[in-house]
């Protein structure tokens, strides 16, 4: 059985309107992050994914098994949509409780996973009151609940962090980085850059129902060639070294730091960067305490990628 | 690929997991009874149900009941059968159960959590049938037995000869029948339509008056109707004049078994091509 998710050239047309178009993936296990505008595509790369919708032309396989086969396919999937919505007059409880009934278990299993579910998302006691009553975040979590209650081996989740408090959201994101360590695949959609770079092994960047660029962040960077990379070089002459790399005509920007202990530098080649570097450090004219990537983040490659009005470049 | 012999379609019959999606019909049938029976939503479908009772009531105590009206009282109490519970509080009152199932919970959008459960969705789709059936059929099943006993309660040791030593239980077998007939008919159609239309009321009114002018149709046409196969199994005719002839003429006589099991016919056609619309349905609630 293959462990990836996979999706092979797949479009899907809401009538005339586009929703994605030819993406092609492969997503092994960890935390895979979809970034992208609203509109972009996330949440319809997510229901075709799980099956809510089907895909106008190309195949979808989640570690080889489709929707088509309801019982196989949802015993190793969740799904946390985005859709803020219950079956009317249910509590908390009962909605998870529901939910693990239908996986032909013992009642008293469903009741012991049910409650693991709930305490994982600590709502307590707020469990048993009827969800109509609940805060956006309460509502969230109760979701994720019923996502993970099952002990799936993918969880879907879109925008699994919106409503939720900073305590709740740092909770929240400790499960996840705690699910992927375990070799689930954790597919989350999000808009929150800072997040993304702290959960995700990988992203995968959609922006007008087309993939822009997958893979782990920093591959993803040095693939970003027509923009040069920033990088910040602490040291004890900042003005020096800046020179020196324009004196050999190969940086294409420098900007000093704030603190003028350090400057940050635009290199269209890292590797020949780090060779420059090294023979500067060598002279041993100026003293280099630390190198690190200035740009090479989510928000970084989002803003070259896609931009700040959603359009990509 | 495998060759589709009887003997290798026998194995991958025996193959699937009977017990696990018996399990499952049984839980959503029991999740889906819940919602359906006690939910302030059904009031107007007890409603429905019980308002010919509540006036049958007030017949069996306010009106005189002598012997020879008992007749007078059978005729009515097939009239109310025929013409308001068949043509309008069963067909109305299976509307409000059966398009709540699907459309209902794609208007609420709360129908992916079904779709992303491990039920395949022809189980779902007929354990929801399967609890519409049980709801129409406990609410209007009971109330054609509390119309039935206070028609006759009123008329005392004659009312009791009637029912007991007389016609009357086998007549009220005969309406229970109809009744559970009308609810799995109607109900069967009103699924469908729930998922072919997002306002399912004009393609109902369609059906009303496709049954009502029914009798009149080529016989062939008569086939494709709920209405015209319950006709056949009235146990007291309803007398054909005035403007309600319409609805109670019949034009081609039919057997009742041959009724019984025309109908049970289009429910099975009905509900198969229900299976295949959910197999195709996609969760779209921007567009509902």
């Amino acid at each position: 059985m293959s462990d990836q998710i996979i999706f092979e050239g797949v479009s899907k047309f809401y009538g005339e309107v586009l929703g994605v178009n030819r993406i092609s993936l492969s997503i092994p296990p960890g935390i895979t992050t979809l970034v992208g505008p609203n509109g972009s595509g996330k949440t319809t790369i997510m229901n075709l994914m799980t099956g809510l919708i089907q895909p106008s032309s190309g195949t979808i396989s989640v570690l080889g098994l489709t929707p088509a086969d309801a019982t196989e396919f949802f015993t190793a999937v969740g799904y946390c949509a985005q859709f803020d919505f219950f079956p009317r007059g249910i509590t908390g409880w009962q909605f998870v409780l529901d939910s693990l009934m239908l996986y032909g278990m013992e009642k008293a299993m469903a009741v012991d996973m049910a409650v693991q579910a709930i305490d994982r998302v600590q709502l307590g006691e707020a469990a048993h009151r009827k969800v109509a009553g609940y805060s956006k975040g309460m509502r969230q979590k109760i979701r994720l609940a019923q996502a993970i209650a099952h002990h799936p081996r993918v969880l879907v989740l879109d925008e699994p962090l919106n409503g939720l408090d900073p305590m709740a959201r740092a909770e929240s994101i400790a499960l996840f980085q705690e699910l992927g360590r375990q070799g689930m695949h954790v597919v989350i959609s999000s808009h929150i850059l800072d997040e993304v770079d702290r959960i995700s092994d990988r992203v995968i960047m959609v922006t007008g129902g087309y993939l822009i660029a997958e893979g782990n962040i920093h591959q993803v960077r040095q693939e970003v060639h027509e923009k040069p990379m920033q990088v910040l070089v602490r040291c004890d002459h900042p003005e020096l070294l800046a020179s020196k790399m324009f004196a050999i005509n190969h940086c294409v920007e420098a900007r000093l730091h704030a603190d003028g202990k350090g400057v940050f530098l635009r290199t269209k080649d890292i590797d020949e960067f780090h060779v420059i570097l090294n023979g500067i450090a060598a002279d041993g004219l100026i003293k280099i305490e630390a190198i690190a990537p200035a740009d090479d983040d989510a928000s970084a490659i989002y803003q070259y990628l896609i931009g700040s009005d959603g359009s990509a470049s | 690929m495998t060759e589709l012999s009887p003997s290798n379609l026998r194995q991958r019959i025996a193959a699937q997991p009977w017990g696990l999606w018996w399990i499952q019909a049984h839980r959503l049938t029991r999740i889906e009874l819940r919602r359906n029976l006690f939910s302030w939503r059904a009031t107007w479908i007890y409603f429905l149900a019980f308002i010919p009772a509540f006036i049958i009531l007030i017949h069996a105590l306010v009106d005189t009941h002598p012997a020879f009206q008992l007749s007078d009282d059978t005729n009515i109490l097939a009239g109310i059968i025929q013409l308001y519970y068949i043509r309008l509080g069963v067909f109305f009152g299976c509307l409000g159960i059966f398009s709540r199932l699907i459309r209902g919970e794609m208007i609420e959008r709360s129908l992916h959590f079904y779709l992303l459960s491990p039920v395949r969705r022809e189980i779902l789709l007929l354990s929801k049938f399967v609890a519409g059936s049980i709801t129409a059929i406990l609410l209007f099943g009971s109330a054609i037995i509390a119309d039935f006993a206070l028609m006759y309660s009123g008329f005392g040791a004659a009312g009791r000869d009637y029912i007991f030593n007389g016609p009357g239980l086998g007549q009220l077998g005969a309406y229970l029948a109809i009744v559970v007939l009308a609810c799995l008919g109607y109900g069967a159609v009103f699924l469908l339509l729930s998922m072919m239309f997002r306002n399912p009321m004009p393609a109902a009114m369609l059906v009303l008056g496709w049954e009502a002018i029914n009798p009149v149709l080529p016989s062939i046409l008569q086939k494709f109707s709920v209405a015209s196969y319950l006709r056949h199994l009235m146990p007291v005719k309803v007398a054909n004049d005035g403007l309600l002839a319409l609805l109670t003429v019949e034009t081609e006589p039919v057997s009742a078994w041959a009724a019984t099991l025309g109908l049970l016919l289009l429910i099975t056609i009905v509900l198969l091509y229900s299976c295949y619309r959910i197999r195709k349905l996609e969760i779209r609630y921007t567009t509902e």
